[in-house]
């Protein structure tokens, strides 16, 4: 009987050494980035309460989560599905800064479906938040160093798409919509199916002039042209609609002149993660890949569950998809391969190269293969007495 | 930039029923999938191809950005759950409707567990589709998947109820089987993939805007 003990999970993989050096590379020049931006990493725990995982981000995640008992405590704990609330906590609970607070994180998390091309169902997310600023210069800052990630990473022809929740918020508020006739038509504009919507539409008794503005609103995307024509179809709709089509505006305007290379792209009707965002969405599209590779948005409600409220917003992504779709730079492999030879000169003159930033393999005696087989490029050989390293040819 | 255009369709009734809409936005294919073997077909516009697969597997190919745009019956994607797609226009053809269906004697009873308690049993390939209208209607059923001539499965024992499309009847009548409950009205969605529908937003706007000239100068 064939056995499959190697068998790994369903959506769970491992990273053989050459991805894995790739991805080391690329999570250091990332953290590095963020360090110069002035974020601050932090490293949450893997697991935690669920009360405190789930909190305020909507059922999704509670379905995504892995979940276990406490055995100490008999409460539920569960493993983090994403990290953003977690980091959320870190700075309303445990900071309490009042200057803005500037926070990145890298880390796996597990999820219970994956939801990704890659099908994977534990993701490596990295990301960073800006917490205690409400207004468009945070958002231009979250989404320029969402920018400056995707372009340390290699991926070229990258697409910017902002949307903003408040439009339909500010639209189904207008509208009278009660919670669950939202959702309802929240699914169908997610989906952005016109004939769903003007279904659902006709269905329910709001007034005439909101269900065309409602009605609008699947076909309000494009360019940024886009964003005047909303001001004319929108201009009966609520002053919240406007500021949020204001701010839109601010920022992709801002964006724009920042990135004069990057292609932009509205949204009116993008409603992702309408539970916990409440202003600007944003995502990053890359030419020939069909879905978003980094992903963001304010959610300023969070921190109110763990006692204190603070504008927030963030961006995060999937550090092997960034692998995946960026050029990360393959470096060539060089390494020297020492002799087993027990000479405290050999010692000695490996222990520099090594603190001078080389590689070094030590041969073993009776080893199966050689040099090359150990991917080295050059090897140390006794010449005259002295102890030198040579091209392997 | 790449403005190419790839269309993912299904062979057979979704495919004739599309060629006219696409001939009415410009777009002839260059072959017909039922005499070649190609899977993917040339068509008079360069930069449009058309991708022939199974008609389930049209989400797929559109939700990973495989094909950009597709045509999809309302019940493929019910049953996909239609997540990460855009599903702006219905096309108006390839209608029927999602019923429930059961052995003629049956019709008057209210289940053919005649209250006793017992669970129905469904054989359908809409499995999906089958456990939400159930559980919406507060009904606990057992659902059996099954591929293909559901119509079998009531008279053999095997279930007691069936639920799958019905066009024009014939063949629950011919097998003494009749419509018992009308659960969607069904037709082609026109599908598209969320990124493309961003990034290649002019081209793609253009066609949905073409496409949806057709649906109307047909009706």
């Amino acid at each position: 009987m064939k056995s499959d003990r190697w068998l790994l999970p369903e959506g769970i993989d491992e990273l053989l050494p050459d991805e894995a050096r790739i991805l080391e590379d690329l999570r250091r020049r990332l953290l590095d980035l963020y360090q110069a931006w002035g974020y601050d990493l932090v490293i949450p725990p893997f697991v935690e309460y669920v009360e405190s995982l789930l909190t305020g981000v909507g059922s999704d995640l509670d379905v995504q989560t892995f979940k276990l008992i406490d055995q100490r405590s008999g409460r539920l704990m569960g493993v983090r599905a994403d990290m953003t609330p977690q980091v959320a906590r870190i700075d309303a609970h445990r900071l309490r800064r009042e200057a803005p607070t500037r926070l990145c994180y890298i880390g796996t998390v597990l999820r219970t479906q994956s939801d990704d091309f890659a099908s994977s169902r534990s993701v490596v997310q990295i990301g960073a938040e800006l917490y205690g600023h409400n207004g468009h210069e945070s958002d231009v800052e979250m989404l320029s160093l969402m920018l400056e990630t995707l372009a340390l990473a290699g991926l070229q022809d990258v697409y910017i798409d902002i949307g903003h929740v408040g439009i339909f918020q500010g639209l189904a508020a207008q509208a009278g919509l009660n919670q669950e006739q939202k959702n309802e038509l929240f699914d169908a504009l997610q989906r952005k199916s016109v004939p769903d919507i003007t279904d659902y539409l006709a269905s329910v008794s709001i007034e005439n002039g909101i269900r065309q503005m409602l009605l609008e609103l699947a076909w309000l995307n494009g360019d940024m042209d886009v964003l005047s024509e909303a001001r004319k179809k929108l201009q009966a709709a609520s002053d919240d609609v406007h500021q949020a089509i204001d701010d839109m505006t601010q920022v992709a305007e801002q964006m724009q002149s920042r990135y004069p290379e990057i292609s932009l792209h509205c949204d009116l009707a993008e409603v992702r993660g309408i539970q916990y965002h409440t202003g600007i969405v944003f995502a990053a599209y890359k030419s020939g890949v069909g879905q978003s590779i980094a992903q963001g948005g304010r959610y300023d409600n969070i921190g109110r569950y763990f006692g204190r409220a603070r504008p927030a917003t963030g961006f995060s992504a999937d550090l092997r998809s960034l692998m995946k779709w960026g050029m990360a730079s393959e470096q060539s492999k060089n390494a020297i391969f020492a002799p087993a030879d027990s000479d405290p000169a050999l010692q000695q003159k490996i222990k520099e190269l090594r603190q001078s930033g080389e590689r070094v393999v030590a041969q073993l005696s009776g080893q199966a293969g050689g040099a090359k087989d150990l991917d080295c490029d050059r090897q140390i050989v006794s010449r005259s007495g002295q102890w030198i390293v040579e091209k392997i040819k | 930039m790449n403005d190419s255009l790839i269309i993912a369709l299904s062979k057979g009734r979704i495919f004739k029923e599309t060629v006219p809409l696409l001939a009415q936005a410009g777009i002839t294919p260059l072959d017909d999938p039922d005499t070649s073997r190609k899977l993917i077909l040339d068509t008079n516009q360069e930069q449009v191809k058309l991708l022939i697969v199974r008609a389930t597997d049209v989400p797929t190919y559109v939700q990973y950005g495989a094909a950009d745009l597709g045509v999809a019956g309302k019940d493929v994607l019910l049953e996909h759950g239609g997540e990460g797609l855009y599903e702006p226009l219905d096309l108006r053809i390839a209608v029927c409707k999602l019923m429930v269906a059961g052995r003629v004697e049956e019709k008057d009873k209210p289940t053919a567990a005649g209250g006793s308690g017992a669970r129905l049993r469904i054989a359908t390939k809409f499995v999906n589709s089958t456990r939400r209208y159930y559980a919406e209607k507060g009904e606990q059923v057992e659902v059996i998947k099954l591929y293909g001539s559901m119509e079998l499965a009531p008279l053999v024992g095997l279930a007691d109820r069936i639920v799958d499309l019905v066009d024009t009847g014939n063949t629950l009548k011919a097998n003494g089987l009749t419509p018992l409950e009308h659960m969607a009205d069904i037709s082609s969605r026109l599908i598209v993939n969320k990124a493309s529908m961003k990034m290649k937003h002019q081209a793609v706007r253009e066609f949905i805007d073409n496409m949806t000239k057709a649906v109307q100068d047909r009706s």
